[in-house]
């Protein structure tokens, strides 16, 4: 017997495929955003940074209507991606969005944390070594951050793969399209006889959120310990 | 030729110096807190004079009237930090290259890890390293730079006795086997008197004098410098 129904093991690789293209894309901006809040003054930084959380803070439905605005049909970038054929509305290209955009806060965070616990000075010897700022940034700062990249990414990817309002507001519940598994728990939920299935989904759902933080309770605090022995 | 002119602002501390050595090995001697460093980091380009000029046999490194401020990396100074400031996620070796020119001849890597006895632990993490083979490991890799000068802050200090002697002797064979112009900064005589052939005395941020190794020596032999008296004491 198998564990999981055809229907559910597509909602299920279709999970991981839009969690994992959805981290991936925010993980660049994380990055830039990050460092820009871990070590620049500017003008309306605070601004800035409310702005990136938003998503954490937002109702995820309002999140995704305001994607379906600008994304959308007929939404600004919508109409301009549609034209050029990479029309996302209603296709798991959209639904991978939705989980990049609620996934960035999480990332901006433990990156921030993790740029502001490397230590300026060696930043600094890099620097008179001859090293410029993307060596520095990529031969210093990125890699001794690494614990924290590595736990921020965790919880991102298990964030997204638990999205579900911004990505039904936004893209729907097409079935191998974008009905992710959070949305196919919902509608098993919904349908008569469909609890032995909402059942399964959710033990899958739980077992990935709990290796998820755990991986990145583990990295938190191996961080932590390699630099009490610092 | 080492010229310091430089004015520079930290916090409530107001630094004001002006040093013009012929010396090849210049020591910046003074109690805590008297600017060395402050000096020391100014030459390197991580803190910025408010004026003045600071030029290494005559190639000026910082010059506000001409609007010259190298940033640290195009400054081509071996700085050998008083923290060592390894990178703790890199091993010996890979450490020992970060600053090697690209151009740099094939054996020079080789060579210093011999004068510095580095061959053993090449491969360690600065981690496994203990505090005197930090430090070489930190000098070898100011070396490698090929740089211009080279600036030692505090080379032997947090040392114990067994490991400043080791230092030392590395640091006595390098004054000796080459002819890099060098800026030392220290509060220890010996240090100085090991390594430097001219000293500026430094006392809240201004020359107090400028003397030749033999009368830096005389002056502590003599114990008649207050400052030499306060820099034992502090150290």
């Amino acid at each position: 017997m198998d564990l999981l129904t055809h229907a559910e093991a597509v909602a299920l690789a279709l999970s991981f495929k839009v969690s994992l293209v959805g981290v991936a894309c925010s993980l660049p901006v994380a990055v830039g955003c990050a460092w820009l809040l871990a070590r620049t003054r500017f003008f309306g930084k605070p601004v800035f940074e409310g702005l990136l959380l938003l998503p954490l803070i937002l109702p995820p439905v309002v999140t995704g209507y305001v994607l379906l605005i600008v994304f959308g049909h007929h939404g600004p970038i919508g109409r301009w991606l549609d034209a050029a054929g990479l029309s996302i509305a209603f296709r798991w290209t959209g639904a991978a969005l939705a989980a990049a955009v609620m996934a960035l806060p999480l990332l901006v965070v433990a990156l921030r944390n993790a740029f502001e616990a490397v230590d300026r000075k060696l930043e600094h010897a890099a620097a008179t070594l001859g090293a410029g700022p993307w060596r520095i940034f990529f031969g210093i700062t990125l890699p001794l951050s690494a614990r924290g990249l590595a736990a921020g990414l965790a919880l991102a990817f298990a964030r997204a793969f638990g999205e579900f309002g911004a990505t039904i507001t936004f893209v729907s519940s097409i079935p191998g399209q974008t009905r992710t598994l959070p949305i196919a728990l919902y509608e098993l939920i919904s349908t008569p006889g469909g609890e032995s299935g909402a059942l399964r989904l959710t033990l899958v759902a739980v077992v990935v959120a709990v290796i998820a933080s755990l991986v990145a309770a583990l990295m938190l605090l191996r961080g932590g310990t390699r630099e009490d022995e610092a | 030729m080492i010229e310091l002119d430089l004015a520079l602002q930290r916090g409530k501390f107001s630094l004001e110096l002006a040093v013009r050595s012929p010396a090849r090995a210049l020591a910046l001697f003074g109690p805590s807190g008297c600017g060395k460093t402050s000096t020391l980091l100014a030459i390197a380009g991580l803190l910025h004079p408010r004026r003045g000029r600071i030029a290494i046999d005559g190639h000026a490194l910082f010059d506000a009237a001409a609007d010259i401020d190298l940033p640290p990396a195009q400054r081509n100074l071996g700085v050998v930090f008083q923290d060592a400031r390894l990178f703790p996620h890199m091993s010996v070796r890979d450490n020992l290259r970060f600053g090697m020119p690209r151009a740099a001849a094939k054996d020079a890597f080789d060579d210093v890890v011999e004068l510095l006895e580095l061959s053993m632990f090449l491969k360690r993490k600065p981690g496994q390293l203990s505090g005197g083979q930090i430090r070489r490991v930190a000098i070898g890799r100011a070396l490698l730079r090929e740089p211009r000068a080279l600036l030692l802050d505090e080379p032997l200090a947090n040392l114990h006795r067994e490991a400043r002697a080791e230092v030392l002797e590395y640091l006595r064979g390098l004054k000796h086997g080459f002819t890099l112009s060098t800026i030392l900064v220290s509060h220890q005589p010996d240090e100085v008197t090991a390594l430097a052939d001219s000293v500026a005395l430094i006392e809240d941020g201004r020359l107090a004098a400028l003397q030749s190794i033999d009368a830096f020596q005389a002056s502590i032999a003599a114990s008649g410098s207050m400052l030499a008296a306060k820099a034992c004491a502090s150290g």
